[in-house]
């Protein structure tokens, strides 16, 4: 049987490779067609927040890699509302989809329901 | 059990050297490791450049040989090495650098093999962070 696997992604997009190599292994299952979910918690939900302007760092901007998250398959985004409501984020903001908000409760039955996990 | 070890925290790092020490226990329990993965900072313990004081324990040194000991699958992730200087001889002429340092018993390749291993294990254990 497959094996489901869940990444969670804690590093706000701009603290160093993490975000970017987290959605890499998100895009890398999507491609092999495997069950994959993708959890934004703490700083990994300011991944989701419009109107990043990388360039102002000199740096590339992960938006477009989130676009490809359903050209690749990937459907199972889920990002935490405590965390999003800790950073002042409101939900009707975010332009991933199809996002679930999970409560703190729902977190754990989420990562209860895939057979493996990777927190980046 | 059959286990895949991620490591993702660099070879300074003290997770770097619980997965170690877990590997080693695993084995010697029984166990069965069907990968070794290592993603992000984990590729520097795969160097054979890092030089560690004598008096402090050299990690990538009894990586590798734990490893060659065991003949184990050591993958390290290509797009991880690259970024952080990490490469094969194969590598190293690719892209015109002047030195390899990632040697037997390490592979370069890709994160393929990382779901590869989440497929085939029956737990996958991550070290990462401090």
């Amino acid at each position: 049987m497959t094996k489901s696997l869940l990444v969670i992604s804690r590093q706000s997009p701009w603290s160093g490779p993490s975000a970017r190599e987290a959605l890499d292994i998100v895009l890398a299952g999507g491609a092999y067609d495997l069950p994959i979910g993708l959890l934004f918690l703490d700083d990994g939900v300011l991944q989701l927040v419009p109107g990043q302007k990388g360039a102002q760092l000199q740096q590339k901007d992960l938006t477009a890699n989130l676009k490809a998250l359903s050209m690749f398959g990937v459907e199972d985004l889920y990002a935490c509302g405590i965390s999003l409501a800790e950073r002042g984020i409101f939900p009707a903001d975010l332009n991933v989809e199809p996002l679930q908000l999970l409560h703190a409760e729902e977190i754990a039955t989420i990562i209860d329901r895939y057979d493996q996990v990777i927190t980046l | 059990m059959k286990f895949a070890i991620a490591l993702f925290s660099a070879a300074h790092a003290p997770s770097s050297r619980r997965a170690l020490l877990f590997a080693q226990a695993a084995l010697a329990g029984g166990h069965e490791i069907v990968r070794l993965f290592f993603y992000q900072d984990g590729v520097h313990s795969a160097s054979a450049n890092v030089v560690t004081p004598q008096d402090e324990q050299d990690l990538p040194l009894q990586w590798r040989e734990f490893v060659t000991a065991h003949q184990l699958d050591g993958v390290v992730c290509i797009a991880a090495a690259l970024r952080r200087g990490v490469l094969n001889e194969e590598e190293a002429q690719r892209y015109q650098r002047p030195a390899a340092n990632l040697l037997a018993p390490w592979e370069l390749s890709g994160l393929g093999q990382l779901h590869d291993a989440v497929q085939s294990a029956d737990r996958l254990i991550c070290f990462g962070g401090p």
